[in-house]
């Protein structure tokens, strides 16, 4: 009896498999329909859901999306003419740029998108177009730090630093682009120096996201730390971790190089691919991305500074008063990343 | 011979495209590692800054982790198998426990616990009064000796299940000989019980090395400079794909060279079972402070890689619980379970395939191709599904481009981008886990039992069914929930080879927990590990069955007694 139970289960159990490999050929995505749009993203859906529902409430135009952070730029090369993409959606110049570089992307115009994205922020023959903007800046602690102690980005790496910056992994996207701006403006000798400089003044091994550091100020295991503007606002405004709005009212922003050059800015932005079938709809996308309507989504649920001149800030953001961007082009800064990325490793900043 | 011709043919043949199929996206990473654009040379940088430390942190977890998991999974396996103690029933499916849980879920919670701002360190601070991180020192979460504990106590059960299953398929007439011939208990483990289990404990460790190796949340997250995180340094920074193949392949080589090293040093060694004679194990009875240092040993790793963190993420949920987001996530989980049963189906299904082929039609290429075809495993899973991209991509395309032509109908992307591609990627990458598993079942079934079958007049198949499927039902159930397990776990596949609009569980952990928002997460992850708890638990319940002499009917009641003697 038992015996033939057992035969029964093995059987049933590759019966079964094969009943789903059936269906799971037919159980897959149907994103072609006429008025649909196909999106690859590496922000999270969380972030773009009330984005995208507001788009198709408006328009009609279903958005359907993938969200990843790896591979990308791969999955449209390997899916060349046929990719069902439309448009990619990402954070960091460095991304735009690679799948520019790829030919994986096509030029898009439209005065829309002239009028409301300042040219610093798009590229000029429209092949991306920047969304929203994040400033790296330093987060000091209130009374640890003395007014005017620290005003620039080279402070960070002054003696009189040692033993209280915290940062993030030199490996991160941020950071990389922080030291390709820093090649930008001091060559590639003053960024060598000034990387290894600033990792002997470190508290602690690089680690940890941008959040983790202004926690780790507030706990007293450093008094300056360096992350992008918007996790203050998320930090300020965190209902369900409470201690958060602790770490967050022991720091100051101070947004760096503003008697100079200015405050390294990146942006997110939107390209539409050379593959796109609808690529009207990808256009109408980047245009409602690029509306008051939708600026100031991104304003109040992200705390990320509008491309789109006359959006009201959240009045947390506001409350940092104005800054001075470093109007460095920006695709000159992605051309340094790589080599950005080397000089993290010639200077071991994450040892 | 009862087999016509034909189907014997059949075998090698299915096991030969099989294998090439799981063996194409490895293989395209290998392209692409030799196909640099110009210019793109990353070998000399590296060789000259971080290589060295790469290797030597790399080298350093793995043999932490080795050494850990061999540790905690043997000896806990010998104890439930042969001692009796306190709570050793429980013990026996509990030890399985931290399987489902994911290497980077666990590292979130243990940091939130002991980092400095934790509450760990904030309560020894408020305790003795100590101002800064100056006053004291504390293990840092976040080094390699924190990622070396976090992958030990997610990794142990690969090490313990297959030494489990090893010793409980050990006769114990071996263990009576070398008693009879003077050893003592613990002599006769380490001279007879431990050699006879090697090829289990191998492979477990080896599961459990190459796991470490392709790591990419826990060591990212601790900023640990691993290999892995070089390949997606030189990928994701230096915007180097051919590169980050490169690194990749030599990962690859590494992992295969000491595969085979292990198989050779082993060459002349077999380890079928020739007694037929099971006697329920006897049950060294441990009394008092042995009991409690058994129990302590089994309890240690259960209550710090499963309970403990289990308990945080309850909290967490319950503490962010929001009804919306609670149906979002169920249906996230039904993704899971659905996608995690089809890979996992199919791998066992594909592995009997191969393992058997190999059993009947042996031969130096069909051995070979079986061996190749579990290389997607020592491949960072990342990596291996731009692979898979560069197999199915091109594939798509030509089949398109052929259509266009001769039917004039353009047929699109058939396979990327569907559930069939992010299947397929789990097959290639798992494989080596289910193939692992049932060749290790079969491998003890001693070929005179084929001899008898088949001059009984039974056929290759129906040899198959009558003998070997029967005696090795533990393996077939093994290998099936391994997989199901893992892919329950899979990140990177899953996200870069998803279709629109698809969320597993550990997708949607993901975009939270790279946020270090572990209380949204916390759900989805509870259920990650729900999910995989039942096949655990089934899993251990079948295993302890098992033994002895697998569908013997006649054998099985009077052993049932044996055995609840034994442990009364």
């Amino acid at each position: 009896m038992k015996n033939s139970m057992r035969k029964h289960g093995l059987t049933a159990l590759l019966t079964a498999s094969l009943a789903v490999t059936t269906t799971a050929l037919t159980w897959g995505n149907s994103a072609h329909a006429a008025e649909d749009v196909n999106l690859y993203s590496t922000r999270q859906p969380f972030l773009m859901k009330p984005l995208t529902d507001a788009f198709t409430k408006e328009t009609g135009i279903k958005v359907n999306m993938v969200y990843l952070k790896k591979g990308m730029l791969e999955r449209l090369k390997t899916e060349g003419m046929n990719s069902p993409a439309d448009l990619i959606l990402t954070t960091d110049i460095g991304n735009l740029h690679n799948h520019l570089k790829a030919g994986l992307l096509q030029s898009v115009s439209s005065d829309t998108l002239n009028k409301r994205i300042p040219v610093q922020y798009r590229h000029p023959d429209g092949l991306w177009y920047g969304l929203t903007m994040r400033a790296r800046v330093i987060y000091a602690h209130k009374d640890r730090v003395k007014p005017g102690e620290i005003t620039r980005y080279e402070d960070l790496a002054a003696p009189h630093m040692k033993g209280r910056v915290c940062i993030r992994s030199g490996k991160h996207v941020y950071n990389v682009s922080l030291l390709a701006s820093m090649v930008v403006a001091l060559g590639e000798d003053g960024a060598r120096t000034w990387a290894k400089s600033l990792r002997e003044n470190l508290a602690r091994k690089p680690q940890g996201n941008d959040r983790a550091q202004v926690k780790a100020v507030y706990e007293g295991q450093c008094d300056v730390a360096v992350g992008n503007t918007y996790y203050m606002g998320k930090m300020a405004t965190n209902e369900k971790s409470p201690e958060q709005k602790d770490w967050a009212k022991s720091v100051r922003i101070i947004f760096p190089n503003q008697a100079d050059r200015g405050t390294h800015v990146n942006i997110s932005g939107a390209a539409v691919t050379k593959s796109a079938r609808n690529k009207a709809n990808a256009l109408k996308l980047i245009e409602y991305l690029s509306s008051a309507s939708a600026q100031k989504i991104y304003a109040e649920t992200n705390f990320e500074y509008p491309v789109l001149d006359g959006v009201a800030l959240h009045p947390i953001v506001a409350s940092w008063g104005t800054f001075k961007a470093d109007k460095a082009y920006l695709a000159k800064i992605a051309e340094q990343r790589s080599l950005a990325s080397r000089l993290v490793d010639q200077v071991a900043f994450n040892k | 011979m009862a087999v016509p011709e034909g189907l014997k043919d059949g075998w090698t043949i299915s096991t030969a495209i099989i294998c090439a199929l799981a063996v194409t996206p490895v293989a395209a990473v290998v392209y692409l590692a030799l196909t640099p654009e110009p210019g793109d040379d990353i070998w000399s940088h590296l060789v000259s800054t971080v290589l060295p430390d790469y290797i030597i942190t790399t080298v350093g977890l793995m043999i932490g982790v080795g050494i850990g998991t061999v540790l905690i999974g043997v000896s806990a396996a010998w104890l439930v198998t042969m001692c009796r103690f306190p709570g050793r029933r429980i013990f026996e499916w509990a030890m399985l426990l931290p399987m489902a849980m994911p290497a980077y879920v666990i590292a979130y919670v243990y940091t939130d616990i002991l980092e400095y701002a934790g509450p760990v360190q904030g309560m020894l601070r408020e305790m003795f009064g100590w101002q800064t991180g100056r006053d004291y020192w504390f293990p840092e979460i976040r080094s390699l000796g924190g990622a070396i504990s976090m992958m030990t106590l997610v990794l142990y059960p690969y090490v313990y299940l297959l030494s489990r299953a090893a010793f409980l398929e050990q006769s114990i007439g071996v263990l009576e000989a070398s008693r009879v011939l003077g050893r003592g208990p613990w002599h006769g483990f380490f001279t007879v019980a431990l050699p006879l289990a090697r090829p289990g404990i191998v492979i477990g460790l080896s599961l459990v090395l190459m796991e470490t190796l392709n790591d990419f949340g826990t060591v990212d997250f601790f900023a640990v400079n691993t290999f892995s995180l070089g390949i997606f340094d030189v990928w994701m920074n230096m915007s180097n794909v051919s590169g980050a193949a490169q690194l990749a392949t030599v990962l690859l080589l590494f992992v295969a060279l000491l595969v085979l090293s292990e198989r050779y040093a082993r060459r002349k060694q077999r380890f079928h079972n020739t007694s037929s004679k099971y006697q329920a194990l006897p049950g060294l009875r441990l009394r008092g402070k042995l009991g409690l240092l058994a129990m302590t040993i089994c309890a240690l790793p259960v209550l710090l890689g499963f309970v403990l963190p289990t308990w945080i993420l309850i909290e967490y949920a319950v503490q962010y619980f929001d009804p919306l987001l609670a149906s979002e996530i169920a249906g996230y989980a039904w993704n899971s379970i659905k996608l995690s049963l089809l890979a996992g189906g199919l791998a066992v299904v594909v592995a009997i395939v191969i393992a058997y082929s190999v059993r009947i039609r042996g031969g130096q290429v069909l051995t070979s191709l079986s061996r190749l075809a579990s290389l997607g495993y020592a491949v960072p899973g990342a990596v291996l599904a731009v692979g898979v991209m560069n197999v199915l991509g091109p594939l798509d395309n030509s089949i398109d481009a052929y259509s266009r032509e001769t039917f004039g109908i353009s047929t699109g992307l058939i396979f990327s981008g569907t559930i069939a591609a992010v299947t397929f990627g789990y097959l290639v990458r798992f494989l080596a886990l289910s193939l692992g598993t049932v060749e290790a079942g079969l491998g003890k079934i001693t070929p005179n039992m084929d001899g008898a079958a088949r001059s009984l007049g039974h056929g290759a198949l129906s040899t198959m069914r009558r003998v070997h499927m029967p005696l090795m039902r533990t393996s077939v159930l093994t290998a099936v929930m391994l997989v199901f397990v893992d892919c329950m776990k899979e990140l990177p596949m899953t996200t870069i080879l998803r279709p629109f609009n698809f969320q597993t569980l550990a997708t949607f952990v993901h975009q939270y927990a790279s946020d270090e928002q572990l209380g949204e997460a916390a759900l989805a992850a509870l259920s990650i590990v729900g999910v995989g708890i039942l096949p655990v638990i089934l899993l251990s319940y079948a295993i302890a069955r098992s033994r002895p002499g697998h569908g013997q009917v006649m054998a099985r009641p009077r052993q049932k007694n044996k055995m609840s003697k034994g442990s009364r």
